[in-house]
């Protein structure tokens, strides 16, 4: 057996490039604004990230409140309602979930877990968060811009996106949606070069790439990913663009709007839906994989045991990442595309639940014969284990093509990607914030809040999702203003709808306490010290908490073992840090 | 411990939630049964998979949580759990996929001798149209379409003059006898669904697209659209009724061709009362 640990004592390579001179701020305004330090870059990231958030929340709110009680609110008419769920789908995948774990969580941590001074480039990393930002007003504005929002719903399927019986298909809103998607894009190839290269080009002596730590995988595959597939949105968006303002043909065939013939003709709505899930789906392992590595990490450092399998999961990622580019069509089983697709992407994706399947073991192994500490951290980690497994084993049915067909385009979709993208990496990020708040802040967050805030959410968040799928599996379709009159659904499902609602209600709230939570610790919070967790990876090794810019004082750390030396035998204490040098104490034998 | 009551009381309420729910699917009324197999395979291999992980997960939050003076296993990795774990995992895959595949290229292969009958969606109508006395389809071209003529019918196609056309009323269809469901649409997507058939097919300007059934039991089913198409999405409804052979041949005779519409709609008849009268019938 090949030993993980492998090369521990060997003599280090000498250093082959120069320490790097950073540019030092000059003003509070190149310090704190425009900053190009990425701790400040990734603190820009995830204020913005969360603010927009919290628009997403609200209109889930507003969601909720109409299909829970139909009818009683007079402010959600049905155009109203379709500007909700597009917006809060297109906020939640792009603008908060994608920002947060590249730009917020991928510029923090980066540098820091693989012993840079900072990203590489430093100015395009400063130019993506503005940009991002710009990205996000342009979004903000087509709530203020005449017709309002567009309302196709996320997947902005042509031709309807751009006529008129859609909310904004032929005002501003698309037009906003579709600049803010590309503008989105830019700022984000910025931002993505420089996780890539950093990880490549920055890391630290010593720090070989497969002693990473499983975050750092995530988020550097993720991010390659991200590469390679927004720019099929870039394109679809570019191309929808000039259908709606040139009058080009790219998406539209010949076809009547109200009555009325229209000048398009030739093009072809499923070629849209083709580029858009060629994105759309890595888009959903863009973000899943930055949350599997960092789980893993919080795993097995509140599990004070080594991450089982280490090998393993960094293989799982990456052939995660290539397989989730062979499987988009899945998404349009019945979209009317050639049927013969269905056998080749129905195998395909059915084969990514082995990868992913492993990884789930390997999590739940970890915990096997652990020192489990029941710290925030590891609460949220197994809450994730645990809508993740359910949201992941529904996708076991609509990647299985036929058994997608009665179920497609009904709620039982709405709550399988609610949970094993929404629910399952939000858990992640939440308990990446427990975990990481002592290293940003130097204070830590306070636990009664955070325990009423885990609870609700998790056990909140299970009731919302889980009976949705049963709504679905009634038939209830997706995308419903409301259900009217029907002959087929019960009406105890409506009584089941309220409930959904009450809860969405609840967790919704609960978010308030922890917004709270992060406020009043920054001040008030228990002094964490440098490394509260007694973690072994880099960023807790800094010499000052919270790091300054330039992360290291005088001296790069050197790298000496992998990122999960915990209770190794013998050792005088329960970790070993990456960077500890090993003094011969300590031998193969114990790695095998 | 709270976590490990909360964790265990999770797995098998979800399981409890399953069998004693009132939310099931409807009852079937077409050939897709298999579909429902398929589904009932799934739910059953996928209950066990979670229920397991997570009785797992609270066992060793039980067993292995932190007590004063506790170490943990040093153990990076065993090759052998990994591979009999990944083994075990792709059979459980392959039992879904492959009846699954089987089952799919059953849906996608249409009988020999299915009528044919179609489905124009609009915003927001459902339309049908079925072969006349010649047996065929006429061609259609969206430039076609005009007020008198919604569905886009080409009139220099003569198979088309006989066309039986339902604009905004109900489709009727004979019990026991396979379909193949064609699906037009002339100005967005739709969705063709109908709950009790299983099967559903978006609707493509520019293309027809299709499913097949034989339906298996007489009543009046839901149509409604599957496939977000603009403000009116939920109020996009139609009827589908399963007729016996002789109520089906009685319908059919009750219905206009196209040629008829045509001479009515150029006779000073406007849309709106060929409409009414085809509906009426």
């Amino acid at each position: 057996m090949v030993d993980v640990r492998s090369g521990i004592g060997e003599a280090l390579p000498p250093p082959e490039v120069e320490d790097v001179e950073l540019y030092h701020p000059h003003s509070w305004w190149t310090r704190y604004v425009f900053s190009q330090d990425a701790k400040v870059i990734a603190i820009q990231y995830g204020t913005t990230a969360t603010a927009i958030g919290m628009v997403a929340l609200a209109l889930s709110w507003l969601i909720r409140l109409q299909l829970g009680f139909p009818g009683t609110f007079e402010l959600i008419d049905a155009d109203a309602y379709y500007q909700f769920i597009t917006m809060h789908g297109m906020i939640m995948v792009i603008y908060l979930l994608t920002a947060l774990f590249l730009g917020g969580f991928g510029n923090y941590l980066i540098p820091l877990m693989v012993g840079a001074r900072d990203m590489v480039f430093p100015y395009a990393n400063m130019l993506s968060y503005w940009i991002y930002l710009l990205a996000v007003l342009v979004l903000v504005a087509s709530f203020f811009a005449p017709g309002g929002p567009t309302g196709a719903g996320w997947t902005l399927y042509p031709p309807q996106a751009v006529l008129s019986g859609t909310p904004g298909g032929k005002d501003w809103g698309i037009i906003l949606m579709l600049s803010s998607l590309i503008i989105f894009i830019i700022g984000f190839t910025m931002g993505g070069l420089n996780y890539v290269v950093t990880v490549l080009q920055g890391r630290a002596r010593g720090m070989t790439l497969m002693r990473m730590p499983l975050t750092v995988w995530g988020i550097f595959t993720a991010t390659v990913m991200a590469l390679l597939a927004f720019p099929a949105l870039f394109v679809a968006c570019v191309m929808m663009l000039f259908d709606r303002l040139l009058g080009t043909s790219f998406f539209m065939p010949a076809i009547i709007e109200m009555g009325e013939q229209l000048q398009y003709g030739g093009g072809s709505p499923i070629l849209f839906q083709h580029l858009f899930w060629f994105f759309g789906h890595p888009e959903v392992y863009i973000v899943a994989l930055p949350a599997f590595g960092i789980v893993s990490d919080l795993i097995s450092t509140h599990a004070r045991k080594n991450i089982f399998g280490y090998r393993m999961m960094v293989w799982a990622i990456v052939i995660i990442g290539g397989l989730s580019f062979i499987v988009w069509a899945h998404h349009m089983y019945v979209s009317g595309m050639n049927p013969y697709f269905g056998f080749f992407f129905a195998t395909t994706t059915l084969i990514i639940a082995v990868p992913t399947a492993i990884k789930v073991y390997n999590w739940v192994l970890t915990l096997w014969r652990g020192n489990i500490h029941l710290t925030l951290p590891m609460l949220f980690a197994l809450a994730f284990i645990v809508t993740f497994v359910n949201g992941g084993l529904t996708g076991l049915f609509l990647g299985n093509v036929v058994v997608d067909v009665p179920l497609s385009d009904t709620m039982f979709v709405v709550a399988h990607f609610h949970m094993v993208m929404g629910v399952a990496p939000i858990m992640v990020i939440f308990g990446a914030i427990y975990h990481w708040y002592p290293k940003i802040t130097g204070r830590m967050l306070n636990e009664v809040l955070g325990h009423i805030h885990f609870w609700v959410t998790f056990i909140g968040a299970y009731a919302i999702f889980f009976p949705m799928h049963y709504v679905g599996l009634v038939g209830v379709p997706r995308r419903y203003y409301e259900l009217g009159e029907t002959t087929f659904v019960p009406e105890s499902v409506h009584d089941l709808n309220a409930f959904i609602t009450v809860a969405a209600l609840i967790v919704g709230a609960a978010q308030i306490v922890f917004l709270f939570n992060l406020a009043w610790s920054l001040r008030h919070g228990r002094e964490a010290g440098g490394n509260p967790w007694r973690a072994t990876t880099l960023e807790w090794q800094t010499p000052e908490t919270p790091p300054p810019h330039g992360n290291w004082g005088k001296e790069l750390p050197v790298v000496y073992r992998w990122a999960y030396d915990y209770s190794v035998p013998g050792a005088p204490e329960d970790f070993i840090p990456q960077n500890h040098p090993t003094p011969g104490r300590l031998s193969h034998e114990g790695a095998s | 411990m709270a976590v490990v009551v909360i964790l265990v009381l999770l797995a098998l309420g979800s399981v409890l939630f399953h069998v004693l729910s009132p939310w099931w699917w409807t009852p079937i009324a077409s050939n897709w049964n298999y579909i429902d197999n398929t589904i009932i395979i799934t739910f059953w291999i996928t209950g066990f998979a979670f229920v397991a992980v997570v009785l797992f997960m609270a066992y060793c939050v039980l067993r292995f949580r932190h007590r004063p003076g506790a170490t943990a296993d040093y153990e990076p990795e065993n090759r052998r759990l990994e591979s009999w774990l990944a083994t075990g995992t792709t059979l459980g895959v392959a039992a879904m996929l492959t009846p699954g595949l089987f089952v799919w290229h059953q849906f996608i292969t249409v009988p020999e001798g299915a009528t044919e009958v179609e489905v124009v969606g609009q915003q927001w109508l459902w339309s049908f149209r079925l072969s006349g006395a010649d047996g065929k389809l006429g061609t259609t071209e969206a430039r076609d379409v005009t007020p008198e003529n919604t569905l886009g019918l080409n009139r220099n196609d003569a198979a088309g003059l006989d066309d039986l056309i339902i604009e905004g009323g109900e489709l009727h269809l004979p019990v026991g006898k396979p379909v193949k469901i064609l699906l037009r649409s002339v100005d967005v997507l739709h969705d063709f669904y109908v709950p009790e058939f299983r099967a559903k097919m978006d609707m493509v300007p520019g293309m027809v697209t299709y499913f097949w059934l034989t339906p298996t039991r007489t009543g009046t089913f839901e149509i409604l659209c599957a496939e977000l198409c603009g403000t009116g999405h939920p109020q996009m409804r139609g009827t589908v009724v399963v007729d016996t052979e002789e109520d089906y041949r009685t319908w059919l005779s009750e219905q206009q061709t196209f040629s008829q519409l045509s001479a009515s709609a150029s006779s000073g008849a406007s849309k709106a009362t060929a409409v009414a009268a085809a509906t009426a019938q």
